[in-house]
């Protein structure tokens, strides 16, 4: 490394007064071959000229994320899916029970408690300990949302494992006390899941939210909704592609409530003022997003015309909007990812914020002395 | 109870609110920077004390700085900034001689670059290998003139963890492995840890991290072994100028303002004490640092805040989400009933 670029460019420091250090980070610049943007040309006696490079937006110790980004990996992005698929179709079977649908009552049943079981899987799998997973269990700790969702997974789990085991009783168990006494149990069963059902598919909005990431810990508002309603579209949607057409009328009314939801919550996130923002709006999990909202956008549509008649359209869409939500907490996770990668998102926001409350001070201890 | 105060705000007794009676006083770290040396005795006595495993033996282009971050397998971190400034009234006795240039910029820059291309956005820098472009065939700083030269100071920190007030990590731990000792520090108990890797992304300083090949979350614990036996932590005892202090917080407290006063009786204005304030966003740190620049040129957060500040917030948010989940499902059925 000669230094001949260091001498034409301007190389004091970023920052009010005070010089320089390692500044800048070059990863929002966009394009391939990114360069830092320095600071104004500036040396001690202030005799140099300034400089035509923007001035540096925030400094950092060589431009080193200043967080550790999450070591989760796609399986807790696959059981956002799976979590809020398996109790918002739990909700739906309910529904479909108590109103005679049994064929949307049998796919709500089945398909909630399969995806509970991936659920399940997942959780344990992304362990660093996987065989510790029932130290869970030790602890109940209402700060922690993980706790919490954990003892929520615990209440749940019974009714929906027994639902669907009674639906998928051979026929030839069917007659017997046994089979009798759980089919029986069925409706009862399914409705103690679907109590809990609601909290399966909105904790996981604060599981993300309680964490220092910068991009989670923003859209605390916002998470919930989309995540709820992204739950309640996908399972609209697997309602779509299993249940007969004629007992299918709820879910695709729930697929357009749900996407509805989903999307109007998901644009308020890209709203939201401040730079974190940038995370959720730009890069890879812009694309996610933007494919989820597509593809979400797509399904209800279907649902609320084509698929009233048609058996294809149907299924298509309730695949669409089943994607729509895989992409959308993917999406999701990724934003949040990317904003500990980068110290920006750090620094940035938080610089601003103590800078501002540094001048109302300054402004406080002014007016007091006035007086 | 005090429930307002124990996700948020001052706390005067982290250790009492956890439960612990008649404990000891709350026990912390003051790194006072202004006269650390960089000589990294207190990583090496931490690894050496704690028998924390090596994590990569790698050269970073980070001046001396070669450990990178905070870690699993690195709870004490020397970082060394190279700045174009005097520090105080110092004179660097430069005036007229030709040298060139520090290369701070120049090494930033390509350890910046360097790092997008690794695994984690160099969060774990150190235990794999890095292309830092080296070595080119001229000096740093080479070819540049007399024209070019600059005021030259160099700044050395040794962080560690803080030991917040309100600890992330611990608010989020789901087993109960992370808990506060009768020191009022906070500790991962290994038996106990399921490697969960919530704590992680709970840290607003990005302290405490999963160790790849063991699958734990792994993390500073003050000494708490030697803590227990009336002795101070490894890399206080092995800090040859007292840069590391260790001591019941209260006193270091005092310390650190009679210290700041005196450097800015002297003209280090730009001195500045970091997570002393039990007013800020993690009620203060148990290790608090005296900081020569602003906080993120040490790669520390400037305005940290604890994700459960906001807890009261987010539950009422998924509260009304589940809410409306309930009645979008209820709703769907009704006027559906004809069909059968």
């Amino acid at each position: 490394m000669s230094g001949d670029g260091t001498t034409d460019e301007g190389r004091t420091a970023p920052g009010d007064g005070a010089g320089g250090g390692p500044a800048g980070n070059p990863s929002h610049n966009g394009g391939k071959h990114r360069r830092r943007k320095y600071g104004r040309n500036r040396g001690d006696d202030g005799s140099r000229e300034e400089s035509m490079v923007p001035r540096a937006e925030f400094q950092s110790y060589y431009g080193r994320p200043v967080l550790k980004p999450p070591v989760w990996e796609w399986k807790i992005p696959a059981y956002l899916f799976t979590g809020g698929l398996s109790a918002a179709s739990t909700m739906l079977s309910v529904g479909a029970d108590l109103t005679g649908r049994p064929g949307l009552a049998r796919t709500g049943r089945v398909g909630g408690a399969a995806a509970l079981a991936a659920s399940m899987y997942l959780l344990v799998a992304d362990l660093g300990r996987p065989f510790r997973f029932h130290h869970m269990m030790r602890v109940a700790k209402p700060s922690s949302p993980m706790s919490v969702g954990t003892w929520i997974l615990i209440a749940y789990s019974p009714g929906s494992m027994l639902a669907a085991t009674a639906e998928l009783l051979p026929a030839s168990l069917r007659g017997t006390l046994p089979g009798r006494l759980l089919r029986f149990a069925a409706r009862p069963a399914g409705m103690s899941a679907a109590v809990f059902a609601p909290g399966v598919a909105s904790y996981t909005a604060v599981l993300l939210a309680q964490t220092a990431v910068p991009a989670w810990n923003d859209a605390h508002r916002e998470l919930p909704f989309v995540f709820t309603g992204s739950a309640a579209a996908s399972a609209a949607g697997l309602g779509m592609v299993c249940a007969p057409l004629e007992e299918a009328g709820p879910a695709r009314r729930l697929a357009a409530i749900g996407a509805a939801v989903e999307i109007v919550a998901s644009r308020m996130i890209d709203r939201r003022p401040g730079f974190v923002t940038t995370a959720y709006t730009t890069g890879h999990p812009h694309h996610l997003r933007k494919a989820s909202e597509y593809l979400t956008l797509g399904g209800a549509l279907t649902a609320l015309t084509l698929a009233r008649r048609s058996r294809v359209a149907a299924a298509v869409g309730g695949l669409a909007l089943m994607a729509g939500s895989v992409f959308q907490r993917f999406g999701v996770f990724e934003a949040g990812v990317h904003s500990t990668k980068d110290p920006a998102y750090v620094v940035k926001p938080q610089r601003e914020r103590l800078d501002a409350r540094k001048r109302e001070e300054a402004e406080r201890a002014a007016e007091a002395s006035q007086e | 109870m005090t429930r307002e105060n124990s996700f948020h705000g001052p706390l005067a007794d982290p250790a009492g609110e956890a439960g612990h009676e008649d404990h000891p006083p709350r026990m912390g770290f003051f790194t006072d920077t202004s006269v650390c040396i960089g000589c990294k005795a207190c990583e090496v006595a931490c690894k050496e004390w704690n028998a924390v495993p090596e994590d990569g033996i790698e050269l970073l282009g980070m001046s001396y700085d070669n450990t990178g971050s905070l870690g699993a397998s690195s709870w004490r971190h020397v970082a060394f900034i190279e700045q174009q400034r005097p520090l105080g009234h110092q004179d660097a006795g430069l005036t007229d001689l030709p040298v060139g240039p520090s290369s701070t910029e120049t090494t930033t820059e390509v350890v910046a670059e360097a790092l997008e291309a690794t695994e984690r956005g160099g969060a774990n820098l150190g235990t794999a290998p890095v292309d830092l472009g080296f070595p080119s065939f001229d000096l740093p700083g080479a070819g540049s003139g007399v024209e070019n030269r600059t005021q030259f100071r160099w700044l050395m920190s040794s962080d560690v963890c803080k030991h917040c007030t309100h600890a992330g990590c611990l608010d989020v731990c789901p087993t109960g492995a992370l808990f506060r000792t009768e020191f009022g520090t906070v500790v991962v108990q290994q038996d106990i840890c399921n490697g969960c890797g919530y704590c992680v992304s709970g840290c607003p300083y990005g302290v405490i991290d999963r160790r790849p090949d063991d699958g734990r979350a792994w993390k500073c614990t003050m000494c708490y072994d030697r803590l227990r036996a009336d002795m101070e932590p490894a890399c206080a005892k092995a800090c040859p100028t007292d840069s590391i202090q260790f001591g019941p917080l209260d006193e270091l407290r005092e310390r650190a303002d009679r210290r700041l006063a005196d450097l800015h009786a002297i003209g280090v204005s730009e001195a500045q004490l970091y997570g002393r304030d039990p007013e800020d966003g993690v009620g203060g740190d148990g290790a608090f640092f005296l900081l020569l620049d602003d906080p993120e040129v040490y790669g520390f957060p400037p305005d940290p805040v604890v994700p459960a500040r906001d807890i009261k917030s987010m539950w009422q948010h998924a509260g009304t989400a589940a809410a409306m989940m309930v009645a979008a499902s209820a709703a769907v059925f009704l006027g559906g009933r004809r069909r059968r």
